[in-house]
């Protein structure tokens, strides 16, 4: 990966408006290289827009975004993903009458040169190129440790492995960078435990860089180099997360936005949930061990 | 082939010798697979003896000698067999530890074996072993298989096995028969392997076995099975266990057959599928819940089949049962079985993987009659096995033709075994171990005279096999003297699918009482199967349904008491169920999952005080271990339940 000091990915005064709505209003922000970025903030602040945004589902009325030095503001989802951004859902949209592996080969599908009659006869090139996929896809099915739900369709699977296989189709693509919708959005104590160690490993192992909205402050305070909190589609704070964490416009935001309800503001972390560094940890109360 | 029963020929009286040998006669042959990234990746005799001889080169780069202990922790891998070999080329002894302890008892066996090297499987054991690594100062390194996630680690003791390997390939350059001349030293009565038992009281004990014990103890078991060179092994059994040790370890390189190792935990029923074993071990539990599996699936399926499976199964079972008590079978149900097993048998055991099984072994604990006779039936040739730690594993076996559902079988060649005074079952082999590890009072007490103290209480039928009744100091009886054997009633118990644990309690009391341990698997999908819903085990636990339920399966262990003369005064009185699962972690159980009985009646006081009150429910409160140590608690209000004692007929 060429190192030139530049960012990866420079959102630069990206404004969206749905109609009347504005969803995002002159954001601006960097992913660095080999980072792990939060993006957070209440409900409706623009999170998943600016994920779309990025990834090229929506296109902004104004700003730019240059992806790896180059501008790519109006390209579609599929060139984008060719450029190697890869993403994940916050609903998840698996195929799910397909297998865990079928699932992920459709992660493959930008790097595989098609020709039909090849494919359909399955000789020569076409089957080189599908072992070697495959091969691929087993490395990922190692790394995620899903070798025992291969052959399980995606939908009979529990929500937790779910994300996890969506995490692996990502992967398949083999992204410079990878974001993440609520990667951890209904899942158990455990589930989230073993998502921390993957997003962990993935950006250690893989380099990838990583950017992830998320809700649970635990995981963002663990595992992030950096957050970017959004609020109504403006950008209130940037930076290392406990600097984050102490800002008096995030609690504003957060304040102002559930005080109402009752419900909690931006949590505080009891010192001793380590999320991430519990990961090899099993809830075993309750759980049948065969 | 006549087989020496106690003496070693020269040139073969160690493993590395006998892993040299195997590569010089049968280079090609496969002795271990892995299933790896997908694939079964084999890995012939040749490259056994020549990955254990760079791992070896490593470990002497490193400074090991004669004598130094490598703890080896992970699941079954061949780089961890070929460090087990690798170690013993060096003279050096291996000590497997379980996967799954926890910190403290691995700080517990690192400092008492005085291990200076560990080879582990991957983080998940590096970081444990980090973090107990104070507690033992003589640990010197810290060897990896699996390199992920341990990138940004930089502790100079620790190194990759790839890394020791490249170092071993260095000092090889200098030092080219370094490995040869070691192993050349070698010698049968050089330790093999220092395994700690469990133990269901206080801390671990280190049995030593020699080169000897293992060997001949294989060697003999072998030759009285019949096992050949072609048969195929699943090592799915945790390799601190003697019993791995002797069958994916011992036995395949005494005999050279071919060991797999599953792709992970999850997968072995998947695996076992793909490898089809002809020579399978596994401890009751194991069987258990594949037929616990095969009932909920049946369960599930259209009327019709549930039908078929089920008229055919009972068919199978009852000349299953006629079979093993010699009574006479009958000739319809001989006719039919062929049609059961095109329709039903067949595709069964196909579909769990045992169509290729010759021979099935369980031991560890007694075995539900059910589950017995329920693969028996099948056609599947599974026999009990009885034997220990202490005596490499193996002390006897039934015989095929001679199986029996209430006997441990025959001793082994060249074992003798007698009854004590006391009851006790003793007995005097060439696999009896050197002693317990820095432990010779505990030696003393259980080694007399070259013979072992089992510990166990039985009898030799007049048919001369052996029989198991229970632990030797488990046996007691109830306040009015009527004799209790607890883990009798506990077995019959956990016959039912819904059971998966439970302890009873009656010695010096009135009455005996049970706490039970749901199968939260088998309870699980038979409340959704009546639209019982339930939020977690604890909640499951606690529904008057589910309390229903068991009280059905405690009657039945009733009426089978009721049956017994000796037993029939010590039925239960009085269940209640547990509102956690026993766990290895909260020390409940060992880690081959036998009750820690004198840790639970502690632990559990006030529910057994309750049980023997008049009250009706205990407010209780628990402490959950999770596996990297920390602690949570649960909260439950556990119901007690009377169960009504079958009336004793007077005979």
């Amino acid at each position: 990966m060429a190192g030139d000091g530049r960012p990866l990915l420079e959102v630069e005064r990206v404004s969206v408006r749905f109609g009347e709505l504005v969803a995002l209003s002159a954001v601006s922000l960097e992913i660095g290289r080999g980072e792990i970025l939060a993006i957070i903030g209440p409900n409706g602040a623009g999170k998943t827009t600016l994920i779309n945004v990025i990834s090229g589902f929506y296109h902004p009325q104004e700003g730019r975004i240059r992806f790896d030095g180059t501008d790519r503001t109006s390209l579609r989802p599929p060139d984008i993903a060719a450029l190697g951004i890869a993403r994940t859902f916050q609903n998840v949209a698996l195929f799910k009458g397909m297998t865990v592996l079928d699932n992920i080969m459709t992660g493959r599908l930008l790097k595989m040169k098609g020709s039909f009659l090849l494919d359909a006869l399955w000789v020569g090139p076409a089957r080189r190129q599908e072992l070697e996929h495959r091969a691929f896809v087993e490395r990922l099915v190692d790394f995620l440790e899903i070798e025992a739900i291969r052959k399980t369709p995606a939908g009979r699977l529990p929500y937790g492995l779910q994300k996890r296989v969506e995490l692996a189709r990502a992967l398949a693509a083999e992204p410079q960078l990878l974001l993440l919708d609520e990667p951890m959005a209904g899942m158990n104590v455990e589930e989230k435990e073993d998502m921390c160690r993957f997003i962990l490993d993935v950006n250690g192992e893989f380099g990838t860089t990583i950017a992830l909205v998320e809700h649970d402050m635990g995981v963002v305070m663990d595992i992030c180099d950096r957050v970017v909190v959004l609020d109504y589609g403006r950008k209130i704070a940037d930076g290392p997360p406990d600097q984050v964490q102490a800002d008096p416009a995030v609690m504003d935001a957060y304040l102002g936005v559930y005080s109402e309800g009752g419900s909690a503001p931006l949590p505080n972390l009891p010192p001793g949930e380590d999320c991430a560094g519990g990961a090899g940890a099993r809830m075993k109360a309750g759980e049948s061990s065969r | 082939m006549s087989v020496p029963l106690a003496t070693l020929e020269a040139g073969r009286d160690t493993f590395p010798k006998l892993a040299r040998a195997n590569a010089e006669r049968t280079p090609d042959k496969v002795a271990i697979r892995e299933k790896d990234l997908g694939i079964w990746q084999s890995h012939t005799w040749r490259d056994y003896d020549a990955e254990a001889r760079s791992i070896a080169l490593g470990l002497a780069s490193l400074g090991f000698a004669r004598g130094d202990k490598t703890a080896i922790v992970g699941d079954n891998r061949p780089q961890l067999y070929w460090t087990v070999l690798a170690t013993q080329c060096l003279g050096g002894v291996p000590v497997p530890l379980y996967q799954d302890s926890i910190e403290r008892e691995m700080a517990y066996i690192l400092d008492h074996s005085e291990a200076r090297f560990a080879v582990v499987e991957d983080q998940e054991q590096v970081d444990k072993l980090l973090r107990v690594r104070e507690q033992c100062p003589r640990l010197e390194y810290i060897v990896y298989d699996d390199p992920r996630g341990l990138r940004g680690y930089s502790e100079p003791f620790l190194l990759s096995l790839a890394e020791l390997q490249e170092r071993g390939r260095k000092f090889a350059h200098d030092n080219p028969t370094w490995v040869e001349d070691e192993i050349a030293r070698g010698a049968a009565d050089d330790l093999g392997i220092i395994c700690y038992t469990s133990g269901t009281t206080g801390t671990p004990k280190g049995t030593m076995l020699s080169h000897r014990n293992l060997i001949l103890t294989a060697r003999n078991a072998a030759a009285r099975e019949g096992l050949r060179s072609d048969e195929e092994v699943l090592a799915y059994l945790p390799m601190a266990w003697v019993g791995d040790h002797i069958f994916s370890y011992a036995q395949s390189i005494v005999t050279g057959f071919t060991v797999n190792c599953p792709e992970s935990a999850a997968t072995v029923l998947a695996d076992m599928k793909e490898i089809g074993p002809t020579y399978f071990f596994a401890p009751p539990r194991i069987f258990e819940s594949i037929l616990t599996t095969v009932m909920i699936r049946i369960e599930d399926a259209a009327w019709v089949k549930r039908k078929l499976v089920h008229v055919f199964l009972d068919l199978a079972q009852t000349l299953e049962r006629q079979r093993l008590s010699r009574q006479p079978r009958s000739f319809w149900r001989r006719a039919l079985y062929p049609l059961g097993w095109l329709l039903v048998y067949g595709p069964l055991v196909d579909n769990l993987g045992l169509r290729r099984i010759r021979r099935a072994y369980t031991a560890g604990e007694a075995i539900g009659p059910e589950i017995f006779v329920f693969f028996r039936s099948l056609g599947i040739n599974l026999k009990q096995v009885y034997g220990m730690t202490e005596s490499s594993a193996l002390v006897s076996i039934q015989k095929d033709g001679e199986v029996r559902l209430d006997t441990v079988g025959t001793p082994l060649p060249a074992v003798e075994v007698r009854i004590s005074e006391t009851g006790e079952v003793m007995y005097r082999s060439p696999g009896v171990f050197q002693g317990y590890y820095k432990n010779p009072e505990a030696t003393g007490q259980t080694l007399e005279d070259g013979w072992v103290h089992s510990g166990d209480a039985g009898f030799m039928d007049h048919e001369g096999h052996l029989k198991i009744v229970d632990r030797a100091r488990d046996v007691s009886r109830l306040a009015d003297g009527t004799i209790f054997a607890p883990k009798y009633l506990e077995n019959k118990l956990k016959f039912s699918p819904y059971v998966r644990e439970a302890v009873c309690i009656g010695q010096g009391r009135a009455y005996v009482a049970a706490l039970v341990n749901i199968d939260f698997a088998a309870v699980g999908n038979w409340a959704e199967r009546r639209g019982i819903t339930y939020t977690s085990y604890v909640d499951l636990a606690q529904k008057p349904e589910v309390y229903d339920l068991i009280h059905q399966e405690v009657g039945r262990v009733n009426t089978s008491l009721g049956e017994d003369e000796v037993l029939r005064g010590a039925q239960i009185r009085k269940f209640l169920i547990l509102h956690k699962e026993l766990d290895p972690d909260d020390e409940e159980i060992t880690r081959t999952r036998k009750v820690r009985r004198g840790f639970v009646a502690q632990k559990y006081a006030a529910l057994i005080e309750a049980l023997h009150s008049d009250r009706d429910h205990v407010e209780v409160e628990a402490k959950i271990t999770y596996e990297d140590g920390r602690t949570g608690t649960v909260r439950a209000d556990v119901k007690i339940r009377d169960a009504q004692p079958v009336a004793v007929e007077a005979a």
